[in-house]
């Protein structure tokens, strides 16, 4: 099982891997945005309260979701690149920071656009708002601190001890920030046994979230695979490979 | 175990020793910390009863500064003049001997700050109350930034951007305990108990005390690979 996974792991095979697989998450986002946008958009019934622009969550709470979820992922692959030597989870690692930036923002920035005609203000002190600002400090330090090294083998490897302090921290941070102010409407979707969103607006927004990764999955084999490019340049397989294609 | 002790104690005191031979370094973070904090009247004006409520505040937000800027020298010398090699060679667990670079480091600038902080307060005569819970958030605060800091100082030191970088990376971890001082003091302002902001800030030193000292070997031995 071992040597499957060494040979899963080693660029070449990874970057053959990824060539074939992302195409299929290409397709599935863009179906699945599309069928969310219109669920979204179009068949569910606007809020009894907030009108048509509570739609703005569709776009809002994937990218919140996926913003954590991508920090997780980043720390978790540059822990396995830090105790195993893995250079695929390095280059996963790295290239997952400025996607989960991207989410980061515009979550920040859909929330503020809603923020405007629901609390009459583009920015409060609230505590979501404040501890997802707080992640895109984090995002934004590890990837400062990645490009301030020209090794990338040290690069990946100080990331990953950043991100795994950032990870224990992140639950501190948002408590405590919890604890200091709040204001933002209560969570709707995690009360498990009857959530407090109606099934038409609930099924699109889960179908968003599934975009969301599929596209997060599909945008990060396509940076590693040119991560792994640049990593391995000096490799042969990655001469054969340039010297056999035709411009 | 009196080994690891007695290696424990020589680091602490040789760093002492190098401090007090470099006694501006000792003394400009202190400078700075009260500089910075004769620079809120001139932007918020003089109005005492306004400055009497953001005093603690400003006193917290300029101590996290100034041990920012202070952080630096945990590992500077060490690392330019490459005794830190030896000292990551030494049969000793690096952990061990990184724990104490970091205790000697809250002793020679964390305490005085501390100490500067309270004489700050003192003459702009903060209540009784209130002085008691920024000594005791400052007590309990304070060493988790040098535990929190020594983790990015040996991630970025000798870097070309380090001073900035250091900044951006640990501001963002500075919060939760700037959050828990602030609450812990504006409770004692209007005379509320204080002892759950204090255990939570408590809570935060043991685990950084356990955590950062791994942290930052692991840190070190990356950047001396």
């Amino acid at each position: 099982m071992f040597t499957r996974f060494n040979q899963f792991a080693s660029p070449k095979h990874f970057y053959d891997l990824s060539a074939r697989l992302t195409p299929w998450f290409t397709w599935a986002s863009i179906l699945l945005l599309l069928a969310g946008l219109y669920g979204g958009l179009v068949l569910a019934p606007a809020d009894y309260q907030q009108g048509d622009s509570f739609r703005i969550i569709y776009i809002h709470v994937p990218s919140a979701w996926m913003s954590l979820f991508v920090y997780v992922v980043m720390a978790m692959a540059g822990g396995i690149g830090l105790i195993w030597h893995v250079k695929i989870a390095d280059i996963i690692a790295r290239s997952s920071a400025s996607l989960g930036a991207s989410f980061t923002f515009l979550a920040l920035a859909t929330g503020s656009l809603w923020g405007k005609p629901m609390w009459g203000t583009w920015w409060v002190w609230d505590a979501r708002l404040t501890s997802e600002l707080i992640l895109l400090f984090l995002y934004l330090g590890y990837i400062a601190l990645q490009s301030a090294f020209d090794d990338r083998r040290v690069a990946a490897r100080a990331g990953a001890v950043l991100a795994l302090v950032g990870l224990v921290n992140i639950p501190i941070i948002h408590y405590s920030v919890e604890w200091w102010s709040t204001l933002h409407q209560g969570p709707t979707i995690t009360k498990f046994d009857a959530p407090s969103i109606h099934m038409s607006m609930l099924i699109p927004l889960l179908l968003m979230a599934l975009a969301f990764k599929s596209y997060f999955i599909s945008v990060l084999l396509i940076r590693a695979r040119s991560e792994i490019l640049e990593y391995e340049c000096n490799s042969t397989w990655v001469e054969e490979l340039i010297s056999n294609r035709s411009f | 175990m009196y080994a690891y002790w007695k290696a424990f104690v020589v680091i602490v005191s040789r760093d002492a020793m190098l401090a007090f031979r470099r006694q501006a370094e000792l003394v400009n973070p202190l400078i700075f910390f009260i500089m910075v904090v004769t620079l809120f009247p001139f932007a918020f004006g003089s109005d005492s009863e306004l400055l009497q409520r953001i005093t603690a505040g400003m006193i917290w937000i300029t101590a996290l500064l100034a041990s920012t800027l202070s952080l630096d020298s945990i590992f500077r010398s060490d690392f330019d003049d490459g005794s830190i090699e030896q000292i990551v060679l030494s049969r000793y667990s690096l952990i061990l001997l990184v724990a104490a670079k970091i205790t000697a480091h809250w002793l020679l600038t964390g305490l005085p700050l501390i100490m500067v902080a309270m004489l700050i307060g003192f003459i702009l005569s903060l209540p009784g109350q209130t002085m008691q819970a920024l000594l005791a958030t400052l007590l309990l605060g304070t060493p988790v930034l040098s535990l929190i800091g020594a983790i990015a100082v040996a991630l970025t030191v000798g870097l070309r951007s380090g001073g900035m970088l250091l900044s951006l990376l640990i501001l963002p971890l500075y919060m939760p305990v700037l959050i828990f001082s602030m609450l812990a003091v504006e409770n004692a302002m209007s005379e509320l108990p204080i002892t759950a902001e204090l255990y939570f800030l408590a809570g935060i030193l043991v685990l950084s005390a356990t955590l950062a000292p791994v942290a930052t070997a692991s840190s070190l031995r990356i950047r001396l690979s």
